[in-house]
């Protein structure tokens, strides 16, 4: 009997002990949330006010002030765009890689993703100086063409490893049947891989929507996206907290919600497989 | 052939910059003195690595990556055993759990900067007023310590997710085998637990590496590398020489060196975890 209690008092234990993590790391999203709908006074009051009458005014005055649309538009059509582009260049490399398998193909997986560890602030200077001489500076082509580099050796990796799942048989046996390579993508392996690469896709849009390192450096008002926003309200102009916190939940609320549903999808991908 | 338009793509991402970077690292290329130019050989490389910044940086980004790596894969581990047993509520406790990971770095860093480490009206600040301490000035006194915060903040759920989900592999049968030949909880962690994670500590390891090797934005927004060089690294000290400094030449020069920093990275990465995904 005491044997059975202690294990009861154990688990109330733990359960009391992940809510009480949980809550805490949660912590400051939660409070983020909670001052976008405060005044400013409130936001800044001591002791902080955990009740309080919620107001939607910072979300006017964001919308007002810096037009939050333009800037959520640019970051859609921006991680869209390059999520699509970097599925297309993906898709054919990694099933050469994992079908037609020639000597170098290990290396050149390898060196892929060798790109990635090259901090990007490597090639800040002459990525700069060629937009600026193509007039690309601040203009939604060079954020998507960009972004689609950087995540391209992650996305042939994950759909290689995704791929590598799958006999090389099934192709054959298709191909004996007559299908085309057309009609081999289409009707065999795109309903074979389409989990892999929605977690690609996925991943690649959450990357390129928080993305904040080209597009602080290489756009501003007119083809910033939405961590340029953010960025903006920085500038130490006083402590409009209230209004921050409106924009930031504005700017993070999407991806945060999509990122809820989709998180299975995710680890499956961004593990490679290696983790089942 | 198929594999052409990514190769071909990549390639010029990569050989582009930096044949460019060489380019400009050996001539005198400052935006603010467009008048001067001509060829100065290694110069550029002697002001960037003699810079006293220089060793700073080198320090605070192996100090940033290493910290982070152990607290995420540490405090990782430990909560994602903590929510491996069924528990009233363990949904909802995982999306709180995960939530972090998918807040943009601006918003995150801007979020601790004002909400929680402000000296003045910051959450930490008067937790610590409550308990009769004095308020920290987290960013000005402890900044870099603050920055590695912020990012294990980021990074923690990422580790957490990819241990749970591994853990759901694990072999119940087994488990229980051990308990009933008495086997104590400790003993369950290190010969059962511990070495079914070890392919996802690879994993967290090589990912967080690739992605914590060139932190910016995180430091862009809160401290600005500062006070001092007390946390710039690499990637913010290339940045203040290309943007701030506008010496594109000695940016180059940094630029290179950071290449050549993340490839032996690299070489390490892809021994170690190779071997370990390759099976």
């Amino acid at each position: 009997m005491t044997q059975l209690q202690l294990n009861m008092a154990m688990k109330v234990l733990r359960t009391i002990l992940a809510w009480g993590v949980a809550l805490l790391l949660f912590f400051p999203l939660g409070w983020l949330v909670l001052t976008a709908f405060k005044t400013e006074l409130q936001a800044i009051s001591v002791p902080p006010l955990l009740f309080f009458t919620p107001t939607l005014e910072n979300f006017s005055i964001v919308q007002e002030r810096s037009d939050y649309m333009h800037y959520a538009t640019n970051s859609l059509i921006t991680s869209v765009l390059s999520t699509i582009l970097g599925l297309a260049l993906a898709f054919p490399a990694a099933y050469a890689m994992a079908f037609i398998k020639g000597k170098y193909t290990k290396d050149i997986l390898m060196w892929m993703l060798s790109t990635k560890m090259m901090p990007a602030v490597g090639a800040l200077v002459p990525i700069y100086v060629v937009a600026q001489t193509t007039g690309l500076l601040d203009s939604l082509t060079v954020l998507t063409i960009i972004f689609t580099l950087s995540n391209l050796p992650i996305m042939v990796w994950m759909l290689y490893s995704n791929f590598k799942e799958i006999p090389g048989e099934i192709l054959e046996a298709s191909r004996m049947d007559g299908a085309t390579l057309w009609q081999e993508f289409r009707l065999v392996l795109l309903p074979l891989t389409m989990g892999g690469l929605a977690s690609t896709g996925l991943l690649c849009l959450v990357l390129s929507w928080n993305e904040a390192f080209w597009s602080l450096n290489l756009s501003s008002a007119k083809a910033g996206t939405l961590a340029f926003l953010i960025a903006s309200y920085s500038s130490p102009e006083g402590l409009f907290w209230a209004k921050l916190s409106a924009a930031s939940f504005m700017a993070i609320g999407p991806i945060v919600v999509f990122g809820w549903f989709s998180q299975k999808q995710l680890v499956q991908g961004l593990t490679f497989g290696a983790v089942k | 052939m198929l594999m052409a338009p990514a190769i071909g793509s990549l390639f010029l991402w990569m050989i582009v910059p930096l044949v460019m970077s060489i380019y400009f690292s050996v001539i005198h290329y400052n935006l603010m003195q467009p008048d001067q130019t001509g060829f100065v050989g290694l110069d550029n490389f002697e002001y960037f690595i003699t810079d006293p910044s220089f060793m700073t940086a080198t320090i605070n980004t192996l100090i940033l990556l290493g910290s982070v790596i152990l607290i995420t894969v540490v405090f990782g581990t430990l909560i994602a055993l903590l929510t491996d047993d069924p528990f009233p509520g363990r949904n909802i406790v995982r999306i709180l759990l995960i939530s972090p990971f998918f807040v943009m770095p601006t918003v995150n860093a801007l979020l601790w900067k004002n909400m929680m480490m402000n000296p003045n009206y910051g959450i930490l600040a008067q937790v610590w007023q409550f308990f009769g301490g004095v308020p920290v000035d987290w960013l000005a006194d402890y900044p870099l310590f603050s920055v590695i915060v912020i990012v294990s903040w980021q990074w923690l759920p990422f580790a957490t997710l990819i241990f749970v989900t591994s853990l759901q592999s694990m072999d119940r049968e087994q488990i229980e085998a051990s308990r009933m030949d008495g086997a104590n909880y400790l003993q369950q962690l290190r010969y059962l637990y511990i070495p079914h994670l070890g392919r996802s500590f690879a994993v967290v390891v090589m990912i967080e590496m690739i992605f914590l090797l060139s932190v910016f934005a995180e430091i862009y927004t809160t401290t600005g590398g500062g006070p001092g060089d007390a946390s710039t690294n690499i990637a913010f000290l290339i940045f203040k020489q290309a943007l701030l400094s506008f010496d594109a030449g000695v940016a180059s020069a940094g630029a290179l060196f950071a290449v050549v920093l993340a490839n032996i990275a690299g070489v390490f990465l892809i021994r170690m975890v190779g071997k370990n995904l390759d099976k």
